[in-house]
């Protein structure tokens, strides 16, 4: 487990600071990965202005992880400087295209298929939910980038969750086949939201112990599923591993689209 | 008042520039051409966002996967102003979209070309977008008040556009000699499509006239091509790239570049719906209009039921 966030390429980083790199990027990747699935709607919606909406939404997600990575792209290279300058530093782009599958640390969740419109609402819902009270709590961080990082994008995340909230409660109480539709996408999707509240190795060397976060989450996924007609689910088997390398097979190919270019032409400037 | 009169005071405004508006008397030719006008350029913007969509996830820095979505989006949203000034003249969004699906309305056809590289994102910014500009640009004196004010608008976005493909180019044409030759590839196979957007020539286009003379139109297509041809002769020597034209010359006498014959038969081919993507392009529209059917659906029924008097919980939509 240890390699997944001290492997060679940050070997120059101290203990401490590996554990808050690691997070960083933690919280980077859950932030591109989402944003990516999103991005494949784009110029597919089920109407021009949800189109628009997600297109959004995958805009702030990507902005978020832009930020979150160029922190930690300089807490890099603060410790291991490249004698060159340039090319042999960590950046925004080398930390998103140039890790493998067992070096991103999303959650599960993150990188589930968008399946239909149902499914990618209600992956955006719970993550979404997760992520408006995760960032209200890192805004009062002792680090101020994480805090100021947070405080940003917690204004994007309450219109993501409001946003997807509706759709929810829309879907779930429109239609019998949008009932149906949603019914299918709950059970594609709960188990992989234990693993939010399970903290990683380095969250609880931060003392970020996520497990606290649930009762809020599961008050608010309650009120939402309850205006919806929908039941949270209980006894079901979660999923687990995301967060320190191990995922489902769907990374694999989430990466082979994004990173292909970089992999093909390295060291390319774009 | 006989229809005549009606004529000549509608020809009267738009002699003196006096912008005809959704409740004004038009004739029916105008409203027809307009609706035809408008339609295919709100299809060319959402159908315009397949070539490009098709870079996204694979968009090579973060940046540039921020700056192809942010562009992809905006042409949504010129899809949406432009459905609403055809609106303006009576046929709703769903009307407009059928005629898009059952192949009655057309959308320009460089949308039915396939982006092979990286490259042909930032040829499709610097010349198709840079081809749409010159079209638009007179579009935003046009004498439809909706249409124009949708232009002023969209003009402002895809000059912006240009500049952002242009950019992507120069740093490919700055690049390692694999960059090069993506970039110079993506020209060569955009350069030709481009120069077909400004349509037949004068002396065969059947809508011209009528349209100068209500300025629907206020420029020529051999003009507007021509003028297209005169700005990108000079910014590809920045880019130190070549157009693939033997006959691209600066003509003294004319004070324009001369260019070779575009191949019609493509142009009519790719009209015709035998481009390499026509059917491609208009299947995925299709796919997503189809595919949404159920989710409109609820929204609409879930809409009802909360309009209905008697709702069955209430709270959670709006303190979410």
């Amino acid at each position: 487990m240890e390699t997944t966030y001290s492997n060679n390429k940050f070997s120059k980083v101290p203990p401490q600071d590996g554990f808050r790199v690691a997070y960083i990027l933690h919280l980077a990747d859950n932030s591109l990965i989402l944003g990516q699935r999103n991005a494949e709607w784009c110029g597919h919606g089920p109407v021009l202005e949800q189109d628009i909406a997600i297109t959004n939404i995958s805009l702030d997600l990507i902005g978020q992880a832009r930020s979150f990575y160029q922190y930690a792209a300089q807490l890099i290279n603060q410790h291991s400087p490249s004698p060159g300058g340039g090319r042999g530093e960590a950046s925004e782009d080398s930390l998103a295209y140039l890790r493998t599958e067992r070096e991103f640390k999303n959650c599960l969740l993150a990188e589930q298929p968008n399946g239909d419109w149902a499914q990618t609402m209600l992956r955006q819902f719970l993550y979404s939910t997760y992520q408006y009270y995760l960032y209200r709590f890192l805004q009062t961080n002792s680090d101020t980038t994480i805090a100021g990082i947070a405080e940003k994008s917690l204004k994007e995340v309450s219109y993501h969750l409001r946003w997807s909230s509706e759709w929810v409660i829309r879907l779930g109480d429109g239609t019998e086949e949008s009932h149906k539709r949603m019914l299918r996408a709950v059970d594609e999707l709960w188990s992989y939201t234990g693993e939010l509240f399970i903290p990683a190795p380095y969250e609880k060397e931060l003392s970020i112990d996520t497990a606290f976060l649930k009762d809020d989450w599961a008050k608010k996924v309650n009120t939402v599923f309850d205006e919806a007609a929908l039941t949270v689910p209980s006894n079901v088997f979660m999923q687990e591993g995301g967060k320190t390398g191990t995922h489902t097979e769907h990374l694999g190919y989430i990466l082979s689209d994004l990173q292909y270019l970089q992999r093909a032409y390295p060291g390319c400037d774009w | 008042m006989p229809v005549q009169n009606f004529e000549q005071i509608f020809q009267g405004k738009i002699d003196n520039e006096v912008k005809i508006e959704p409740k004004d008397w038009m004739p029916d030719a105008y409203r027809r051409t307009n609706i035809r006008q408008i339609s295919q350029h709100a299809h060319s913007e959402v159908v315009g966002m397949l070539p490009e969509g098709n870079w996204i996830t694979r968009a090579p820095s973060l940046k540039r996967k921020a700056i192809l979505l942010a562009k992809v989006q905006d042409e949504a949203g010129h899809g949406l102003y432009l459905y609403s000034a055809c609106e303006t003249l009576g046929v709703s969004r769903e009307e407009t979209m059928n005629d898009l699906h059952s192949g009655k309305a057309k959308y320009s056809s460089i949308f039915n070309y396939p982006t092979l590289t990286w490259a042909d994102i930032g040829a499709i910014g610097w010349l198709v977008d840079g081809a749409a500009i010159m079209n638009q640009v007179m579009l935003t004196r046009t004498s439809y008040g909706p249409y124009a004010r949708a232009m002023v608008r969209i003009c402002k976005e895809e000059s912006f556009h240009q500049r952002q493909g242009f950019e992507s180019l120069l740093v490919l044409s700055r690049g390692t000699e694999e960059q090069k030759a993506m970039c110079q590839d993506a020209i060569n196979r955009w350069w030709w499509p481009a120069l077909m957007m400004f349509g037949p020539k004068d002396s065969e286009s059947t809508n011209s006239d009528q349209s100068m003379k209500w300025k629907i139109k206020r420029k020529s297509n051999d003009e507007l091509r021509q003028n297209f041809v005169d700005m990108i002769a000079e910014q590809i020597k920045t880019l130190g790239m070549k157009l693939p034209d033997d006959k691209l010359k600066w003509n003294d006498e004319r004070r324009h570049y001369d260019f070779g014959e575009i191949n019609w038969d493509e142009f009519w081919q790719v009209v015709k719906g035998n481009g390499p993507c026509n059917k491609q392009r208009l299947d995925a529209r299709k796919k997503a209009w189809e595919e949404g059917e159920w989710v409109r659906e609820a929204a609409a029924a879930y809409a009802r039921k909360k309009a209905s008097p008697n709702p069955s919980k209430g709270g959670a939509l709006e303190a979410a």
